[in-house]
C-alpha cells in the first residue's frame, strides 16, 4: 500500500469517526437535574414536585422527547436541608453534567444553590417562594411560584375592600416566613395599613398560644396574617380557633394544599388566602385562559396519584414545561442559549398564571395570577 | 516499636492523601473528600475522649458549631480577619469546655452523656433563635478564607488545606496517645479507681482531653464556615453530634485510624446510596447494624486483628 492510499484511508477513517461522534451527540439525552425536599419537614412541597417531574419526563419521552432527544432526569432528595442541597447541586453540575436544573423546594435550599449555579453558568428554575431568589435579578436563576410580596399585596387589597386598616402578624422566624414578614412590612404603606402586633415562632413549635394571646390582647387588631408553611400554619390556625379570636385570619399561598385543611380540620373554616388558579380549577370562569390548562393538569394528576394537585405540584410542572420549551426554541442544550430563551418566555400559560419573563423579571407573573380563596366546608372556594 | 508503626501509619496516610486528588474524576468527588476530611478531623479529636479516656460526648457538634459561628459572625459582622476569628473561636470554645469540664466530668456514664447532650442542645437553640446575629435557621455566609491577601477558593485548594490539617491532627493525636498522658488516659479508661490508686490525677487528664477535643472541633468548624456557601445550625444540632459519635464507634474506638475510616466511610455512604432512592435509610441502617453485630469493636480494629492473626 502506498503512502498516499494510506493517507486517504486514514482521512476516511477520521471522517467516519467524526461522523459517528456527531451522530452519538445528536442522540445524547437532554439532562435535567433536580434537587427536591421529597422527604423531611418540607416533603409536602417536594413530594408532589418529584411525582410531577417524573411523570411528565416519562410522558415527554413517550412522545419522542424534545428535538428528537430523550430526556434524562437526575433527581436528588435534599430532605429540606440547605447543606445537603448545596452538595447535591455540586454533584448535578460536576458529576452528572446536567444541562438545566429545575428544583429547590424551599427558599433555603434554593439560596444555597444560587452561588453554585451562578459560578458554573447553568440555567436554574427554582420552585421556591421568597422574592430574594429573583430580586436582585441573578443571571442564571429563574423561578415559577408567586413571590411572598405578591401574596402580601393580594392580602392587603382584600383587606382594603373590607375596610381593614390595622392588622397583626405572626410569622415563622426562618426562610419563607421571615421573608414574607419582611416583604409585608415593605408594602404595607402602599395600602395604608398599620401593623399593631408582630409575633414570631420557630417552624417546629408545637404551640403558639402565647404569641396569639398577646395579639388577642392588643387593642385594634382587625385582621391577622400568618406567614409559614408545612405544619406551623395548621398549628396557628388551631390555636387561633381555641382562643376564639374573632378577627379574620389570613394565610399565605404557602398553605395552598389540601394537606393544610386536613391538618387544621374545622379550625380552617373561614381562613382566607391568596392562591393560584390551580386549587380552584373547576370554579374558574370559562373565559379564563388558565382554566383549560389547570383543569387538564388536575385531571392528569388525580388519575395518576389519587390526590388533588397542590400548587406546589403545579410549580414543578411549569418549571419543566418552560425549561423544555426553552431548549426546544434554542435548538439544543447550549447553556447560554437556553438561559436566553427562558428569559424570553412570553405568554406561557401555566398552572401559576400567564408568564412574561424579561431581563428585569425572572418570574414573570403579576397579581392577576392570584385569586383570593376562602376555606369553606373543608374546601377552597373562590372569593374575589 | 509503637513509634515506628505510628510513623508508618502517618506516612501511609500522607501518601494516600497526596495521591487521592489525582484519581478523583471531578470536583464533586473532591468536595465529598473535603467534607470527609472535616468530619475526620473532628472524629480524631473526639476519639481521644471516647476511645482513649472512655468519656462520652453527645455535644461535640455544638463545639463545631460554636467555632463555625464565631468565625462567621466575627468576620461578617465585625470585619475580623478570618485567622484571628478562628483563633478567637478556638479560645472561646477552649475556655467554655474548660469551665464546664470539671463539673461535667465528675459525672459518669449516662449522666455524663446527658450533660454533654444538654450543652449541645443549648448551643443549637441559641444559634437557631438569635436570628439577628446568627441568621437563624436560614444560616449565615462567612465568605472565603483569606490570609495576607491570599484567598482560599475552590474544592482543590481546600483539599490540600484540609489534608494538611488532618495530618497534623493525626500526628498530634498519635503523639498524645503514646505519651505519658495517653497511658494515663488508658489507665483511666480501664478503671478510674485503679488509676487514682496508682497516682493518676484522673480529673486533670479528663479535663485536658475534653478541652483538646473541643478545640479541635472548633478549629474544624471555623474552617468549615468558610468552606460552605451557607452555614446553617443543622451543623451544630443533636443529630450531627450523634453522627460524629457513630463515626468514631463505627470506625473503631481507641484507634485513630479507625476514627478516620469511620468518618470517611459514613460521609461517603449516603452519597453512594442515593442510587437506592427511597431505600437509602434502610440500607444505611442495615450496614450500621451489621457492622456493630459482626464487628463490635469497629471496622479498623476488627480487620487489623484479623490480619495480624493470619500472619504467622
Amino acid at each position: 500500500m502506498t503512502t498516499k492510499s494510506l493517507k486517504i484511508l486514514a482521512s476516511a477513517a477520521a471522517v467516519a469517526f467524526t461522523a459517528t461522534i456527531g451522530a452519538a451527540q445528536a442522540a445524547e439525552p437532554i439532562k435535567i437535574g433536580a434537587f427536591l425536599s421529597a422527604t423531611g419537614p418540607a416533603s409536602f412541597l417536594g413530594d408532589p414536585e418529584k411525582k410531577v417531574l417524573e411523570k411528565y419526563v416519562a410522558e415527554f419521552n413517550k412522545a419522542g422527547g424534545v428535538l428528537g432527544r430523550k430526556i434524562e432526569l437526575t433527581l436528588y432528595d435534599d430532605a429540606g436541608a440547605a447543606d445537603k442541597a448545596s452538595s447535591f447541586v455540586k454533584r448535578l453540575i460536576e458529576n452528572d453534567k446536567v444541562d438545566v436544573i429545575v428544583g429547590g423546594s424551599t427558599t433555603g435550599a434554593t439560596m444555597a444553590a444560587v452561588p453554585l449555579v451562578e459560578a458554573a453558568g447553568i440555567p436554574f428554575i427554582s420552585l421556591a417562594g421568597a422574592v430574594v431568589i429573583v430580586e436582585p435579578v441573578k443571571k442564571w436563576v429563574f423561578k415559577t411560584p408567586h413571590t411572598d410580596r405578591m401574596a402580601a399585596e393580594k392580602i392587603f387589597s382584600d383587606m382594603k375592600k373590607k375596610g381593614i386598616t390595622k392588622y397583626a402578624m405572626i410569622s415563622e422566624n426562618a426562610g419563607f416566613g421571615k421573608s414574607g414578614h419582611d416583604e409585608t412590612l415593605k408594602v404595607q404603606a402602599n395600602y395604608g395599613m398599620t401593623l399593631v402586633a408582630d409575633e414570631t415562632y420557630a417552624p417546629k413549635d408545637p404551640d403558639v398560644t402565647a404569641q396569639l394571646t398577646k395579639i388577642k390582647n392588643t387593642a385594634g387588631v382587625q385582621a391577622v396574617i400568618n406567614w409559614g408553611f408545612g405544619q406551623s400554619p395548621a398549628v396557628v390556625t388551631k390555636n387561633y380557633k381555641q382562643l376564639g379570636i374573632a378577627a379574620p385570619l389570613y394565610q399565605s399561598h404557602g398553605v395552598a394544599s389540601k394537606d393544610y385543611i386536613k391538618l387544621a380540620g374545622d379550625a380552617a373554616e373561614g381562613v382566607r388566602l391568596p392562591a393560584a388558579g390551580l386549587v380552584v380549577a373547576n370554579q374558574l370562569a370559562n373565559s379564563d385562559m388558565q382554566k383549560a390548562v389547570v383543569v387538564k393538569f388536575q385531571k392528569e394528576y388525580q388519575a395518576d396519584f389519587k390526590a388533588e394537585a397542590s400548587t406546589f405540584a403545579g410549580h414543578a410542572y411549569d418549571g419543566l414545561q418552560m425549561a423544555l420549551a426553552a431548549i426546544q426554541r434554542a435548538g439544543g442544550t447550549d447553556k447560554a442559549k437556553v438561559r436566553d430563551e427562558i428569559e424570553k418566555t412570553q405568554g406561557y400559560i401555566g398552572t401559576g398564571g400567564t408568564v412574561h419573563m424579561s431581563p428585569t423579571d425572572h418570574m414573570g407573573l403579576n397579581l392577576t395570577a392570584f385569586h383570593m380563596v376562602e376555606i369553606k366546608k373543608g374546601d377552597f372556594v373562590l372569593s374575589d | 516499636m509503637a513509634s515506628t508503626s505510628r510513623w508508618a501509619g502517618l506516612g501511609a496516610l500522607a501518601v494516600f492523601l497526596a495521591v487521592l486528588p489525582q484519581v478523583l474524576p471531578n470536583n464533586y468527588y473532591v468536595d465529598v473528600a473535603v467534607l470527609a476530611g472535616f468530619n475526620a478531623i473532628v472524629c480524631v479529636g473526639l476519639n481521644l475522649l471516647i476511645g482513649y479516656a472512655g468519656q462520652i460526648s453527645l455535644g461535640h457538634a455544638g463545639f463545631f458549631g460554636l467555632g463555625a459561628y464565631s468565625s462567621a459572625i466575627l468576620v461578617t459582622h465585625y470585619g475580623w480577619p478570618p485567622l484571628a476569628a478562628l483563633l478567637a473561636g478556638a479560645l472561646l470554645v477552649g475556655l467554655l469546655a474548660f469551665a464546664i469540664a470539671r463539673p461535667i466530668l465528675k459525672l459518669k456514664g449516662h449522666y455524663l452523656a446527658m450533660a454533654t447532650l444538654g450543652i449541645g442542645i443549648i448551643i443549637s437553640i441559641v444559634l437557631n433563635t438569635e436570628a439577628q446575629i446568627t441568621g437563624g435557621p436560614d444560616g449565615i455566609a462567612a465568605g472565603n478564607f483569606s490570609l495576607g491577601g491570599f484567598e482560599l477558593k475552590g474544592e482543590r485548594a481546600w483539599y490540600w488545606v484540609i489534608a494538611g490539617l488532618l495530618l497534623v491532627t493525626v500526628w498530634l493525636a498519635t503523639n498524645l496517645v503514646d505519651s505519658p498522658v495517653g497511658r494515663a488516659l488508658r489507665a483511666l479508661h480501664g478503671s478510674e479507681v485503679g488509676a487514682e490508686v496508682v497516682g493518676v490525677d484522673t480529673t486533670r487528664y479528663k479535663v485536658l482531653v475534653f478541652v483538646v477535643s473541643a478545640v479541635i472541633a472548633s478549629i474544624a468548624g471555623s474552617l468549615f464556615a468558610h468552606y460552605t456557601s451557607q452555614l446553617t445550625p443543622t451543623k451544630a444540632d443533636f443529630f450531627k453530634s450523634i453522627e460524629l459519635v457513630t463515626m468514631v464507634v463505627f470506625g473503631g474506638m481507641a484507634s485513630t485510624f479507625g476514627a478516620l475510616v469511620g468518618a470517611a466511610f459514613l460521609t461517603m455512604l449516603p452519597q453512594v446510596l442515593t442510587v437506592f432512592e427511597d431505600y437509602e435509610p434502610i440500607i444505611l441502617g442495615g450496614i450500621m447494624m451489621g457492622t456493630m453485630i459482626f464487628m463490635p469493636r469497629g471496622l479498623v480494629p476488627t480487620i487489623s486483628a484479623f490480619l495480624t492473626r493470619r500472619r504467622p
